[in-house]
């Protein structure tokens, strides 16, 4: 099989690129665009250490073909803040001590913008739920969910 | 061993009808591919034998959820998060939303649709015993038209299904005739999130006077297949749900279902985690004031 052209806004960027259809949304990102905040974990759909936006919805990169990404918009961690300013999220992750090793973190701060635009004001269980697909093996995911919590907070008095 | 990208055709039709010719110019030969939530991790581990995948992410004919006073049609392509929010889902068949909500993490949820799900053919599927439980009809496309079959006719042996080469799944049919029925739904695994069942069970049911009138259980991950209890709800249509009728039916079960030893469970432990949920499911039925 043969390469193709892909299109697709990353980050608010207009991105084309020459990939094999089959070509992880993951690896494209990390290798060909060097978007090396999204990581890889398990690489099965279960960490949620690739998390990123396509089209306002959260996924696993690592389970997206690039075919399937096609002529779509894609937001990644380097696309969360604005500018120098860092994201509600971002913030309170710092804050409150919401990151260790930092692998889980890009993924869990997309995890929480993703909840955060369902549930502005979200409750202990949608944020458990919110998050149940990341990971983290340094926290014990306490300070996650205050971060969490306080990014909700900064969010609605911005 | 890692797959590697340049050893895969995957090709987009865009179409259900360029999709349907494609399978059926080589049948056998192509793999549909929806939301990638378990073919692109047998890809990612060196697992996925097939080499030729078509793309049904971008087939909009498989999507919708459309519904009718007596039926609610549901596009095979439609993702447990749709599912899980649509409000006639949610008000008539309540037991298939929670499935949704139950089946991996949101991010899944976003991504893993109904056909996978039934397709696949994975004895622990979630969504299956409700599915039993609400009766769905299956509609199966191909270029030579359409064809419906119930649900408890699909699934053949382990991972082996009546659909067709050449075929695709293309919606699942619920009839809208639930209301005020009894209904129960748990899944055991091994944390809340993300886990895959060891055990999981759903059923409706309607009493008259004290007895069982109707009652549809469906069971995952304690056979070859996803099971519909015929046999269970037989020992209790017309009886009263005593002790001794729920003991009774706790036997029967073990009778239909043939739990295995493997990662995630042993068969002993699985039966009786059958049986257990089977009683807790009657014993809610026997106090329910539900008679409609």
């Amino acid at each position: 099989m043969s390469r193709k052209m892909f299109s697709m806004l990353v980050n608010g960027e207009a991105q084309t690129l020459e990939a094999y259809p089959m070509e992880r949304l993951l690896d494209v990102l990390r290798d060909h665009l060097g978007l090396t905040g999204t990581k890889e974990g398990c690489g099965e759909g279960e960490c949620g250490a690739c998390s990123v936006l396509i089209d306002g919805e959260l996924v696993n990169s690592c389970l997206v073909p690039i075919a399937q990404a096609n002529g779509t918009e894609i937001v990644t961690i380097e696309g969360i803040a604005n500018g120098r300013e860092l994201h509600p999220a971002q913030q309170a992750f710092l804050e409150c001590g919401g990151a260790q090793c930092g692998m889980c973190t890009p993924g869990m701060i997309v995890a929480t913008v993703h909840l955060l635009k369902k549930y502005p004001r979200p409750d202990a269980e949608q944020i458990r739920e919110g998050l149940n697909g990341n990971l983290c093996r340094c926290t014990g995911y306490m300070r996650i969910f205050e971060a969490v919590e306080k990014a909700a907070a900064l969010e609605l008095t911005r | 061993m890692r797959s590697h990208p340049a050893d895969y055709e995957f090709v987009s039709p865009g179409s259900i009808g360029a999709v349907l010719e494609l399978l059926h110019c080589e049948p056998g030969e192509w793999l549909p591919v929806a939301g990638g939530t378990e073919v692109m991790v047998q890809y990612s581990a060196g697992r996925l034998a097939a080499r030729r995948l078509v793309n049904l992410w971008d087939v909009k004919e498989l999507c919708r959820i459309t519904e009718t006073d007596t039926t609610l049609t549901i596009g095979g392509g439609s993702t447990f998060t749709q599912l899980r929010e649509h409000r006639s889902v949610q008000e008539h068949f309540p037991l298939l939303a929670q499935a949704a909500s139950w089946t991996g993490s949101i991010a899944n949820q976003n991504r893993a649709t109904i056909a996978g799900n039934i397709v696949n053919a994975s004895p622990a599927a979630d969504s299956p015993p409700a599915l039993f439980a609400y009766e769905a009809e299956l509609e199966l496309v191909s270029v030579s038209g359409a064809r419906r079959i119930a649900y408890t006719d699909f699934h053949l042996g382990y991972k082996k299904t009546a659909l067709a080469p050449g075929e695709l799944l293309f919606a699942i049919h619920l009839p809208k005739r639930f209301a005020g029925w009894f209904r129960y739904g748990q899944k055991t695994g091994t944390r809340n999130a993300q886990a895959i069942s060891k055990v999981c069970i759903a059923g409706v049911g309607r009493l008259a006077e004290g007895r069982v009138e109707s009652l549809h259980i469906g069971m995952g991950a304690v056979a070859a297949t996803p099971l519909r209890l015929r046999k269970t709800e037989e020992s209790l249509v017309g009886a009263a749900l005593t002790k001794s009728a729920i003991a009774n039916a706790r036997h029967v079960l073990l009778t239909e279902i043939a739990p295995i030893d493997d990662i995630r469970s042993s068969a002993e432990y699985r039966g009786h985690v059958a049986g257990n949920l089977l009683e807790a499911l009657l014993c809610t039925f026997a106090a329910s004031k539900d008679v409609a």
